[in-house]
């Protein structure tokens, strides 16, 4: 290099642009409390509006457990995805993000990624409020493993329904209407392997419905990453 | 813009291909021994099950071709083969609805075929508001053409996951359930029957899309006027 010229470094690498996203988001999180917040919140409602519409007692509670779970989840999460996707629009951050020279899936894949932890971090928060509403324990690692991973396929698709959705004129209403129909499929498969370890099945039972979920969750994320450069090019 | 003469001519066609498929149904096609004459419904059922899926299948081709080609062209084609393709699998369904009342006792039941075609009805309409939701035609046609995408990707593996629960919907052609209620064994004129609404089915699924494409076309044209007049 010759003396006095300024070296540029136009092309950052991919992860690291990658976690540049995920960690700005975390960062905005612990500082404004806005989506964690929300979605808990809602949670904790979702689960009382249950507990009453469906008079939940022991006797049929167990066999419900898990599509309370889900729902909850998935109602939860479509909160988040719009917020998430929101707070880019509204003040220019995405135009700022897209100038950035980097990659765009980069910037998919950190949206995604941070979504994906708010998910998590939302179910473990709900999953031993559940079970102590309940008196039962539901927490278990392969519960956990089958959250983690549906939620990875639920996001996948989600954020990039959401980042179409907040372009819209109808943008409140629009994600859940995109949305559910499309992931239909990672939702039975969840719904299935955590009603299965909920009722104590032995976990190569329920191995299809892993294979399903790791399979959607592929499937999902690929399509997603290829045509993300199309949602935002302007 | 004028229309085209191919297009009356297909017209023409396509009306009296109707006419002949549904004089097939009626007066050709015996009546099946069991279920009597509401097993007519059948021919029809299929083939119109057929095109929505055909449809589809067109919409999600046209979406990825206007990805990389970004021709309006494509636009049009997504949005036509969508619309087509909704009143199509309304037909199936409703027809199916129609069949089952008295085979299976019911209008409806959750196996994975009725729960899949409802579904995939959902996705395109679903679609139709993405694509009313944004008021700039290129971003419009671009969103529509991913959430095609997206829609006819996600279809088969919701049926995928239901099928894995048994179903009691019958698998006429190719393969059969012994637990299916409501199947039956198609003489050679059944099925010639059910090929010619198939291909009756798909002529008015190709006049239809043609019609709907030039409609577009005039829309944009109308479109463009108002413009221009506004300068």
């Amino acid at each position: 290099m010759q003396p006095g010229s300024i070296r540029l470094n136009t092309k950052t690498s991919f992860t690291k642009a990658m976690f540049a996203v995920v960690w700005k988001d975390l960062i905005a999180e612990v500082r404004g409390k806005e989506l964690i917040s929300a979605m808990l919140v809602f949670a904790l409602l979702v689960i009382f509006i249950f507990n009453f519409a469906l008079e939940l007692d022991p006797k049929t509670r167990s066999a419900l457990t898990a599509g309370i779970l889900w729902v909850t989840i998935t109602f939860a999460g479509t909160l988040g995805l719009n917020r998430s996707m929101a707070v880019e629009k509204d003040r220019g951050c995405l135009d700022g993000l897209l100038l950035a020279p980097v990659d765009r899936t980069a910037i998919y894949f950190g949206k995604s990624l941070a979504n994906w932890i708010f998910m998590v971090i939302v179910a473990l928060i709900v999953l031993p409020i559940y079970s102590i509403l309940y008196n039962t324990n539901i927490i278990s690692p392969a519960l956990l493993l089958v959250i983690v991973l549906g939620s990875e396929g639920y996001v996948a698709i989600g954020t990039l329904l959401a980042s179409m959705a907040v372009q819209a004129r109808t943008r409140d209403i629009l994600l859940p209407i995109l949305l559910f129909p499309v992931i239909l499929p990672v939702l039975i498969a969840a719904v299935k392997a955590s009603a299965g370890i909920l009722n104590g099945f032995p976990l190569e039972d329920l191995q299809t419905w892993f294979n399903l979920l790791i399979v959607y969750d592929i499937i999902f994320t690929s399509v997603a990453f290829m045509v993300f450069d199309s949602v935002v090019e302007e | 813009m004028k229309k085209p003469v191919a297009l009356k001519v297909l017209d023409i066609v396509t009306i009296i291909a109707l006419l002949g498929a549904t004089a097939m149904v009626f007066f050709y096609a015996p009546i099946e021994r069991v279920m009597g004459a509401v097993q007519k419904v059948f021919y029809f059922h299929v083939a119109a099950g057929w095109v929505g899926m055909l449809s589809f299948l067109f919409a999600a081709v046209a979406g990825i071709i206007f990805l990389v080609k970004k021709k309006k062209i494509w636009d049009l084609v997504g949005v036509a083969a969508v619309e087509i393709g909704i009143i199509f699998i309304f037909i199936n369904i409703v027809t199916g609805s129609i069949w089952a009342r008295p085979i299976w006792n019911t209008w409806w039941t959750w196996d994975p075929r009725l729960t899949t075609a409802t579904i995939m009805e959902l996705v395109y309409i679903a679609y139709l508001m993405l694509r009313q939701g944004i008021d700039d035609p290129e971003r419009r046609a671009r969103f529509g053409a991913v959430y095609a995408i997206v829609g006819f990707l996600s279809v088969p593996l919701t049926f995928f996951s239901i099928r894995i629960f048994r179903t009691i919907h019958p698998v006429v052609i190719a393969g059969s359930d012994p637990t299916a209620v409501g199947t039956f064994d198609m003489t050679p004129a059944m099925f010639q029957t059910l090929m010619v609404g198939i291909v009756v089915f798909s002529i008015l699924f190709v006049d239809l899309v043609w019609h709907r494409i030039r409609l577009g076309q005039l829309a944009n044209q109308v479109e463009e006027m108002k413009f221009n007049l506004q300068d």
